[in-house]
């Protein structure tokens, strides 16, 4: 909030707050931004590891001794406010010479004069405007080059492009040239027929060698390998189709079918452009390096003259040894297992474990990495460096060594069976004119292959997914690619992570048991626990409202750790904490101990006990709900312990498959067992805790609150908001294979069509050019409008 | 007839300028970014942005052939 206004973000803000402070229109005139330097209270040393020089070298994509080009993925970046603020950052600090924003991709391109300014003052100054740079391990490891995740996938597009732009003008032209061939019906000047037929040969040339040049490299590498995949058949047919085109035309016997030919591989090209189409801003491959801090506080003691001197100093994770000793301050990450030496460590473990209460941690205590501490800082000394902690060692399974092997698509054996059907006719067909009529047999044969092109098989795969993809995406679900509609299609059982997937993270429901408070215990309570800074009593106390308006006096606070509560409320006692705890005073409680309720005394009388427990997501139930009727084998894999057990099974029907206190490697091993059962298995699971299982898994989707956030490696990434439609999606995909299916028919009536007057010698080049488009396009149609008519059936 | 012939090459000459002048927007990065564009263009330009906004054509070209070399 800034004079009573509200921003959707941090950078509408700054903006307005830089207009504002600027009085509006002098803004556009200004140089400089006075002020906002003045302003700046990020005097933190978490970027201080920046300063390493070879760290910089690692991250920047080029430098020289005037300028240094660095590119920055600012996962906060949400708005067009967004992209005006950090176009403008030469203004902020003149060091910077230019920046440049990737909306979509959420990036921002930097180049800046190292004399003027330092990667760590960028950064800070990033950070400070309120888009931190997502710098993590993973920038910096060796296994990959900074930059080749974000320039090499735009080399590859780019070339797709022109090779769809070439063949696109080719066609056309060819097209062009070849209609006063068909529309004259053989009445044009035979100088005029032969300078088209030339021009269309030269104009085929970069469509043969340039554009399907892909084509053609993917079915020899199929062939390599001895197997014969869809591409194979359709190489076949270029090269028949323009090798006999140029036969005719070199001969003067004939126009050729060059618009034919490359039609075909104008729209081959556009489908897998249209089904190749990636999210930019999201990345489906990040492993535990993206979660791990770069930089990490040490400290270095050392005696001089008898004094102990203390030095702090920022490094970076990778450079930390065994026995160092490390600070880690509140809501900082443990990067390494290590023992706690200093300080009260509250530990959340929600990436390892899914369990959002934070575990509580004694000096001498050892601590794993992964953990993230709530409260004051602590004082840590490593026992493993970063790369061998217990949580890395789960990346050292063999899930993680290679791609997934997935199961063929179901189009290639199709593309199979109708390569043999179809050379099966073309034999028949030059048997049947070897004793007919040998003159016909090169013509029958050569118009069989040129016809019966799988071309329209592979389009419709390609168009059907494509635009599914679309339409999940447009619900808030992105797959990787489009193999995984398929294997989402073939799913039978699923299994959901608890903490975070199923239930809303940060969200507690606290209800009251027992004999009702009044308003003034109530406050009571509430002033008790917000004196503690134990995540329970911090919920308890946001729970309760402020209900009486008269004083109280505490007196005695004091905090058991592990245990409870204890203090003097207007000369009455009031305890809260464990069953235990209570008992000590009260031996007639008889509640049992669980990590998730709190116990109440106040004076001699028991209160009964608040119980904390997780919330659900709208909409999990009827979710949940049509999935069972639905036939899916469901199984729930938890982190936490089992206090949500009855009601879990209770949402999740007698059948379903409950498991509690799962370790990362346990999930992925009980999806593992599920996999030699022959089931096919999607997980769903939100944290670092679950990648095991969504990598092993058929299929893994990873739940994201909000695109700043992380997400595991894994094929697809839904919204969180949108769990509720889980069983929509699936019977989308499933819908999805239908669609081909039909398509494929379609096709196969368009190919008996083309055949008929293949094989008996009489295709025209004219049929041709109008049969191949003519399918082409209407199977495009058929699939692209079916798709849409099912997606709003089922209220995609 | 032959008023055909130089229409005929007139026409491929155009379609081969339009063609030219898609790649040459390919390769000038127009596709990588079909979003930024849009929303860059509506804010105000003072002197000071456009020759800022010139600035970076000439240090990506910079930068892209340097890259090159560097790796």
């Amino acid at each position: 909030m800034a004079d009573e206004k509200q921003f959707c973000c941090n950078g509408c803000k700054q903006v307005y707050l830089l207009l504002n402070e600027n009085d509006l229109c002098s803004y556009y005139n200004l140089d400089k931004t006075p002020g906002i330097k003045a302003k700046g209270k990020f005097t933190s040393g978490r970027f201080e590891y920046l300063d390493d020089a070879s760290l910089v070298q690692k991250l920047v994509q080029f430098s020289s001794d005037n300028q240094v080009n660095v590119t920055f993925s600012l996962p906060q970046m949400h708005c067009s406010s967004c992209v005006f603020l950090l176009e403008n950052l030469h203004r902020i600090d003149p060091g910077i010479t230019t920046s440049r924003v990737n909306f979509q991709r959420k990036e921002v391109f930097i180049s800046y004069n190292p004399a003027a300014i330092s990667l760590r003052k960028v950064v800070e100054l990033l950070a400070f405007i309120g888009y931190e740079p997502a710098i993590s391990l993973n920038d910096i490891s060796n296994s990959r080059e900074p930059d080749s995740q974000t320039k090499k996938p735009t080399k590859f597009r780019r070339k797709q492009i022109y090779r769809i732009g070439v063949a696109g003008f080719c066609f056309a032209n060819i097209m062009m040239l070849s209609f006063p061939e068909y529309l004259s019906s053989g009445n044009v000047d035979e100088d005029l027929k032969k300078t088209f037929a030339w021009l269309n040969l030269v104009l085929s040339v970069p469509v043969l060698f340039f554009s399907s040049s892909t084509l053609f490299s993917s079915a020899w590498k199929g062939l390599r390998q001895k197997y014969v995949n869809i591409d194979a058949p359709i190489a076949l047919a270029i090269i028949v189709t323009f090798a006999r085109s140029y036969y005719e035309i070199i001969s003067g016997t004939g126009a050729g079918y060059l618009d034919s030919g490359s039609g075909i591989v104008f729209f081959m090209l556009t489908g897998r452009w249209f089904q190749d189409m990636t999210y930019d801003s999201l990345s489906f491959d990040r492993d535990y390096r993206s979660y791990f801090p770069l930089g990490v506080t040490i400290i270095n003691e050392h005696n001089k003259d008898g004094y102990t001197y203390r030095e702090e100093k920022n490094i970076p994770v990778t450079k930390l040894r065994k026995g160092d000793r490390i600070i880690i301050r509140n809501e900082e990450m443990i990067p390494a297992d290590s023992i706690l030496l200093k300080g009260k460590a509250n530990v959340d473990y929600s990436f390892v474990n899914g369990e959002h209460t934070p575990v509580e941690k004694n000096n001498g205590d050892l601590v794993y990495a992964g953990g993230k501490q709530t409260g004051t800082a602590i004082e840590l000394q490593v026992v493993h460096e970063a790369s061998q902690s217990y949580i890395t060692e789960l990346w050292n399974n063999d899930v993680f060594k290679g791609p997934k092997t997935r199961t063929e698509s179901f189009i290639h054996p199709w593309s199979r069976y109708f390569t043999l059907s179809l050379f099966s006719i073309a034999i028949a067909a030059v048997v049947y004119w070897w004793i007919i009529n040998p003159a016909n047999i090169l013509p029958a044969l050569t118009a069989v292959l040129i016809v019966a092109c799988p071309c329209s098989l592979l389009l419709s795969a390609t168009f059907t997914n494509g635009n599914m993809l679309r339409i999940l995406g447009k619900n808030k679900l992105y797959l990787k690619n489009a193999r995984i509609i398929e294997a989402l299609a073939s799913v039978d059982s699923i299994v959901f992570d608890k903490t975070g997937t199923i239930t809303q993270p940060q969200h507690s429901v606290i209800r009251h048991h027992g004999p009702e408070l009044s308003d003034n215990e109530k406050d009571m309570l509430r002033q008790i626990s917000s004196q503690s800074t134990h995540p329970l009593s911090k919920l308890i106390a946001s729970q309760l409202q402020k209900t009486s308006t008269s004083d109280t006096i505490i007196s005695d606070f004091r905090e058991y750790t592990g245990s409870g509560l204890e203090a003097i409320v207007n000369d009455i006692p009031v305890r809260m904490g464990s069953a235990g705890f209570i008992q000590g005073i009260n031996a007639s409680v008889k509640t049992k101990d669980t990590a998730t309720e709190v116990n109440v005394q106040i004076g001699s009388e028991y209160k009964g006990y608040f119980s904390i427990s997780n919330q659900y997501r709208p909409g999990v139930r009827e979710a949940v709900d049509s999935l069972k009727e639905s036939g899916y084998r469901l199984h729930v894999l938890s982190g936490d312990n089992d206090s949500e057990k009855e009601t879990l099974q209770h949402l999740f029907g007698a059948d379903a498959h409950l498991k509690f206190r799962q370790l990362p490697i346990d999930k992925l091993e009980y999806i593992r067992k599920l996999q030699t059962g022959n089931q096919r298995v999607l997980m769903i699971g939100d944290g670092l805790n679950d990648s095991g299982a969504l990598m092993q898994a058929d299929t893994g989707i990873a739940v994201n609150d909000n695109n700043a956030q992380f997400t595991p490696a894994c094929d697809a990434i839904l919204d969180g908001n949108r769990m509720k439609d889980i069983s929509r999606f699936l019977q989308f995909a499933k819908a999805g294979k239908k669609i081909v299916t039909a398509s494929f028919i379609l096709s196969i009536l368009y190919n008996i069509v083309g055949l008929s007057f293949a094989v008996s010698a009489s295709l025209s080049p004219l049929v041709a050019a109008i049969l191949m488009p003519a399918s082409s396009i209407s199977i495009v149609l058929f699939v692209t409008v079916t798709g849409n008519l099912v997606a709003k059936r089922m209220g995609l | 007839m032959s008023a055909l012939f130089i229409l005929i090459g007139i026409s491929i000459l155009v379609a081969g300028s339009f063609l030219a002048a898609f790649l040459w927007s390919v390769s000038n990065g127009q596709y990588d970014d079909d979003y930024t564009p849009s929303v860059r263009m509506l804010f105000d330009n003072s002197t000071n942005t456009s020759q800022n906004q010139k600035n970076i054509t000439k240090t990506t070209k910079k930068n892209a052939g340097r890259k090159i070399s560097l790796r």
